[in-house]
């Protein structure tokens, strides 16, 4: 190289203007925004009748009272394992989805994705499709394009904060919120989080789009440890394709056309949002958002080839295509020995969650002994042990409760401040109380060094009782 | 010094000329955003520097001018809590100490008070359980034995003037006399005594020397601890028939009780700590299981 002037240290964005494009793909990435959309926005707004003391949102994450409510499931602050077990599954699930589709996450469901074609829909509809918006880019700024753009960042803002509006309102009764925002008395911290999530909305929507995917986020370096050579991603049939250029209109040896299929029309390159050209094999900007997949065989169909210049395949097709093999049948692809262990890992830990959440009990009992001292001896001789109990009330009821002692030495039981071995614990809430269980003088369990003992906790309304296993420390002399 | 410039065939971009192990690294330019995000992480940290304390002078920071302290903050915490407990504290100085208890707010506001200034102030000898020092003879205040009473009214009494101190005339007193040490019982009264004590306490006695004991009680021990040995609260003295000694019940312990007369100090935490504060530790004292 002569040129002794060194290349620029940074690169301005290339603008990237997709243009409209109609097919299966399309059509199935519309109702899939839709679905995902829908989900946000409408499920705060979902009401579950749970009983007077408790909030009827069906899907509600009370950080104040450090609750979770999901329809007929509420988890408390002691139950986050739950939280972790869904964390596991959505991170299997994505192994599991990676492993059998390729990125299939980031191109149909990924919030950016959907968020950024949500924002390229709005921007056609104010700006035109790509030649226009060309046009427009390249045009000087005058009165109509500064309205287009204005417009425009008004849409996408107000796209932003219904996003961010919508985000809050999962952490609060939505109906109350929304009465509070309007009338600018919620809290500040509402306000701030609609103004943050308003604005990454609009710029991470409006302007980075696909640097975030390729700058951003680790998820497609994570993936491409997943990917294998039987994962289907969006691929170019080069042996099909090349050499790609203009049909002539009547080759002299029809028969022995040196032309491949492509066109060469660029209509995958368009149409991608990520602007790159899926003929030069997988890469890291590909979201696989098979956008070109519509593109492509919209023009094969013009031109009179077969669909498929550009489609789903792995790389074991590729190899038998070259070949002139049978490929795979789809199922193949996609029923392995791998999905299938991480479609068991999956299910198990979703069993594991089903059965923890039937096996719950309405009354829960954590009791913990005071070891400092282990054991008091009264004037009598009675050795006491003192233990801190607490119930946790899940129903929606305010229920009153007896605490009752058995074991195989003959324990006396008592309540601090507390004439009767009742208490009342209220709807949802956490009980503590401090109880006595004292063993005679002389008894085995004042000499023993340990004894069992166990607390029965029985709700006075049904009789349903929960029992706690623990131990009575003796003087052991 | 141009360096000779590698181009990478397959990308055709130049290389940065390092190589590890043949991989060569490609010389992409950064992205341009990249570059104005750090621009605008250098605006921030100068602005951020002249807003809130940052540069290190001789004595303090430089304040910032928007006069941000942390320390400010935890001072207006505090003041923010004494203000939001005032109310309540006010509540507790007013009401009747027997009442407190059939009041479930002030009773939890006084118990969870008075267990953080126990940790502060009280744990230091009577342990952080409250569990009392044996061998050193403070009291264990779990039990239900109590040396100067143990209702409300008489745990609060004892916090607030202390015992056997000498900066509050209020304080309860009483001395015993080191029968051992000032020659007013030989070794072998005192044995006799100590198992006299054995005997009434229900342990282990040699019965050889009780009937001896027990003459020398009534003689000598009685007048304060009372003809059977139930002890006198008015004076601090001790109950010596129950199964709690402050300083052990071996033969050993006690004879050396006797012998030295052993007995603790107390301070007086009023005027240490306020109305509120000792009637919090005295609700806290009373709800450990055997306030009467």
């Amino acid at each position: 190289m002569t040129d002794t002037t060194p290349p620029s240290l940074y690169k301005a964005r290339e603008p990237i203007f997709p243009r409209r494009v109609k097919g299966r793909f399309r059509t199935l990435k519309w109702w899939l925004m839709g679905l995902t959309l829908g989900i946000y926005y409408i499920t705060p707004w979902l009401r579950w009748d749970r009983g007077p003391h408790l909030p009827d949102q069906a899907v509600l994450i009370d950080l104040a009272g450090r609750r979770f409510f999901f329809f007929m499931i509420e988890i408390w602050p002691h139950e986050f394992y739950f939280v972790a077990g869904l964390l596991i599954m959505a991170g299997l699930g994505l192994f599991l989805f990676t492993s059998a589709l390729g990125r299939v996450w980031c191109g149909y469901a990924c919030p950016q994705t959907v968020w950024t074609d949500l924002f390229i829909l709005v921007e056609r509809w104010i700006e035109g499709d790509r030649n226009a918006r060309l046009r427009l880019f390249h045009q000087k700024l005058n009165r109509e394009k500064l309205a287009k753009r204005l417009v425009k960042w008004a849409v996408w803002l107000l796209i932003g904060l219904l996003t961010g509006g919508a985000w809050v309102f999962y952490f609060a009764d939505a109906p109350l919120l929304l009465d509070n925002l309007i009338y600018w008395q919620a809290p500040m911290v509402a306000y701030t989080t609609i103004t943050v999530l308003t604005l990454t909305t609009f710029f991470f929507g409006g302007f980075f789009r696909e640097q975030i995917c390729i700058y951003a986020c680790p998820w497609p370096r994570i993936q491409s440890a997943m990917l294998d050579e039987d994962s289907l991603t969006v691929g170019y049939r080069f042996w099909r394709g090349e050499p790609r250029g203009h049909k002539q209109k009547e080759p002299e040896i029809p028969t022995q056309s040196t032309q491949g299929d492509c066109i060469d029309c660029r209509a995958c390159v368009n149409v991608c949002p990520m602007g790159i050209d899926i003929r030069e094999g997988q890469q890291l900007a590909c979201i696989t958002c098979a956008l070109c997949i519509d593109a492509c065989d919209d023009v094969m169909d013009k031109v009179g080839q077969p669909r498929g210049l550009i489609g789903y395949m792995s790389l074991t097709d590729e190899a038998a295509e070259i070949a002139g093999a049978k490929t795979k049948p789809i199922w193949a692809h996609i029923f392995r020995v791998r999905t299938l262990i991480y479609t068991v890992l999956w299910a198990g830990v979703g069993v594991f969650l089903i059965t923890a959440l039937f096996l719950r009990s309405d009354i829960d009992i954590s009791l913990s002994p005071l070891r400092n001292p282990t054991y008091v001896t009264l004037k009598d001789g009675t050795i006491r042990n003192i233990y801190d109990l607490r119930l946790r009330n899940k129903l929606g009821d305010n229920m009153t409760y007896q605490i009752t002692v058995t074991g195989a030495q003959a324990f006396t039981l008592a309540l601090e401040g507390q004439a009767s071995d009742f208490v009342k614990v209220n709807a949802d809430e956490t009980f503590s109380q401090r109880i006595y269980i004292d063993a005679p003088a002389e008894s085995e369990a004042a000499r023993d060094e340990r004894s069992d003992l166990r607390l029965w906790v029985t709700a006075l309304s049904d009789g349903t009782r929960q029992s706690h296993d623990t131990v009575f420390n003796g003087k052991d002399d | 010094m141009t360096k000779p410039v590698k181009t990478d065939k397959k990308t055709e971009v130049e290389t940065t000329g390092h190589s590890w192990d043949g991989i060569e690294e490609l010389n992409n330019p950064l992205p341009r955003w990249w570059l104005y995000t750090f621009y605008l992480c250098i605006i921030f940290a100068l602005g951020y520097s002249v807003a809130y304390p940052a540069w290190p002078m001789l004595t303090r920071a430089t304040p910032g001018f928007l006069g941000d302290s942390t320390r400010q903050d935890v001072a207006d915490d505090i003041a923010r809590f004494d203000a939001a407990n005032a109310a309540i504290k006010a509540r507790l100085v007013e009401v009747d100490l027997t009442a407190i208890a059939q009041d479930p707010t002030l009773l939890q506001f006084a118990t969870n008070q008075g267990a953080a200034i126990f940790r502060t102030n009280c744990a230091q000898c009577h342990g952080l359980g409250a569990a009392g020092v044996q061998q050193s003879g403070y009291p264990n205040l779990l039990d239900d034995d109590w040396l100067w009473g143990g209702d409300i009214n008489a745990i609060h009494t004892t916090i607030t003037h202390g015992i056997r101190n000498q900066s509050d005339p209020d304080a309860g007193y009483s001395q015993m006399p080191s029968f051992g040490t000032d020659a007013l019982l030989s070794k072998i009264e005192i044995a006799a005594v100590a198992q006299h004590l054995r005997l009434i306490s229900g342990q282990d006695y040699d019965a050889a020397l009780v009937s001896q004991g027990a003459a020398l009680f009534a003689e000598n021990c009685a007048v304060c601890h009372g003809d059977a040995g139930l002890g006198n609260r008015d004076l601090g003295a001790p109950n010596l028939t129950d199964a709690i000694w402050l300083y052990g019940g071996s033969t050993k312990n006690i004879t050396a009780s006797i012998t030295k007369a052993r007995f603790g100090v107390m301070p007086n935490w009023s005027p240490r700590l306020s109305e509120d504060a000792i009637r919090a530790v005295a609700i806290y004292v009373h709800g450990l299981g055997g306030g009467e």
